[in-house]
């Protein structure tokens, strides 16, 4: 009789019911493990979502040599400038730069290209794309923030729209958000081992996992179950990993080292397109008989409706790449551009507006950065759920 | 982005601004009307929610 209770006394987080009825083992068994956090990582959490605004800051701080109510135009293209190259990837890991000495603070990645061979050197050569990089007798120069070709002068030529009209090799370079990826897939193997780990020792999780484990729990029940149905344990890998990766790195976006993966387009793409495969190689019968030739509707209405739902399948994984890319961006610009408003009212008022502002824009985007992953997740789900879906009851639509 | 797309920009934003508050509204309703739903009635939310927001995004990339 006590292995049901002990396991449902994990999910118990969420149901205040179950909350009262295992109180005496909730008690015992989490809040006096929670206690025993010790005070310096507590200290050390808020510390970091209060630090999550001033790094934005630092690009933009070394520009307020304008003089007062000048020229504004001249700062707002400087901010501008400072979010574009906050959203974007970059080849160096820069945590802040000093503009006075010209000093960028951080660390050089590999850059790994192919251009008739392999060439793998330190971004350090490109100097932050103020210098041409030689490699194997090729030369390589940054030209914002992409790799071009070029001689050994570096020289870059235009077409009449002003774009480089120079080679541009195949690109396989370790970024800064490559390495952000490569960071929480380490970090999301370390956690989760731990926590199948700890179920040899008994039934219940131990460390980091008892706050993990009824994350694990609602995926499966709320998420899965409900919308794929009787066949949701094929999918639970993909959704777990898939939650927990979009969660971690939209956290990691808020915290001061200023990288922003999942509002990269290039990132919500590949997932997106994992989601798409995967509805497609899964689709049954009836899924593919929804598609092409919909039951129980006119056959002239077959006809029509078969292009509709053709472009639907495309659609739907188009409009998941479109919705993580653009909410965890906007997210982005939106505080800076708050956090900038201290450059333009240069007053206490400017100043105390801008933090409280960003003080509650960072909550608000630390419940998207859960929202966002929640909804991939369950729209993946429940794509999954439409590929896989029997219908004993024919001719019930 | 010139007259035009921010004139659109604007009108997508009313338009997604009361779909969204119109979902939120009626759910709040049901779930006034209907506590024990609420779990269920969120999560129908959150879908149709973010299916307006989805389309919202992409108007407004086009704009």
């Amino acid at each position: 009789m006590t292995k049901p209770l002990e396991i449902k006394s994990g999910f118990a987080f969420f149901f205040l019911k179950e909350c009262r009825t295992f109180a005496p083992i909730f008690r015992d068994r989490y809040f006096l493990s929670f206690m025993h956090i010790n005070y310096f990582t507590k200290f050390l959490f808020i510390g970091l979502l209060f630090f999550s605004g001033t790094i934005f800051a630092q690009g933009v701080e070394h520009h307020i040599d304008v003089p007062e109510g000048a020229n504004n135009a001249g700062m707002e293209e400087e901010i501008d400038e400072d979010i574009e190259h906050h959203i974007q990837d970059s080849y160096s890991f820069t945590f802040f730069s000093d503009s006075e000495t010209g000093k960028h603070y951080g660390f050089p990645l590999p850059v790994i290209l192919w251009d008739d061979g392999l060439h793998v050197f330190s971004s350090s050569k490109f100097h932050h794309g103020e210098t041409v990089a030689e490699s194997n007798g090729n030369h390589y120069k940054l030209y914002h923030n992409k790799v071009y070709k070029t001689d050994a002068a570096g020289t870059i030529n235009y077409d009449e729209e002003h774009h480089p009209t120079n080679a541009k090799p195949l690109d396989f370079s370790i970024t800064k958000n490559v390495v952000m990826m490569f960071v929480t897939g380490l970090l999301m193997f370390l956690l989760f081992a731990g926590l199948a780990k700890s179920f040899k020792k008994g039934p219940i999780a131990t460390g980091a996992g008892r706050f993990f484990e009824p994350i694990v729990l609602y995926i499966r029940d709320d998420i899965a179950k409900p919308n794929i149905g009787p066949k949701y344990k094929k999918f639970m890998p993909y959704l777990l990993t898939v939650f927990f990766f979009i969660w971690f790195l939209n956290l990691f976006g808020l915290t001061p080292l200023g990288v922003n993966v999942t509002g990269n387009i290039a990132v919500t793409f590949a997932l997106a397109i994992i989601t798409f495969i995967i509805t497609q190689f899964s689709g049954n019968k009836n899924y593919w008989k929804h598609i092409f030739w919909m039951p129980g509707v006119p056959v002239p209405m077959k006809f029509i409706l078969a292009p509709i739902e053709l472009l639907g399948v495309f659609i739907k994984p188009f409009a998941l790449m479109i919705r993580l890319y653009a909410n965890i961006m906007a997210g982005h610009v939106v505080l800076m551009s708050i956090i900038a408003l201290v450059f333009f009212v240069q007053n206490w008022i400017g100043g105390g507006l801008s933090l409280v502002l960003a003080f509650f824009l960072s909550i608000i985007e630390l419940l998207v950065a859960a929202l966002q992953a929640y909804i991939f997740t369950l729209l993946s789900a429940l794509y999954f759920g439409f590929a896989v879906e029997e219908h004993d009851h024919e001719e019930a639509h | 982005m010139e007259i035009p797309g921010i004139v659109g920009g604007g009108l997508i934003v009313i338009g997604v601004g009361i779909g969204i508050g119109r979902i939120g509204g009626s759910a709040m309703d049901a779930i006034a009307r209907q506590p024990e739903a609420t779990g269920k009635i969120q999560t129908a939310m959150l879908i149709a929610a973010a299916l307006i927001e989805g389309i919202g995004f992409a108007a407004l990339f086009v704009s």
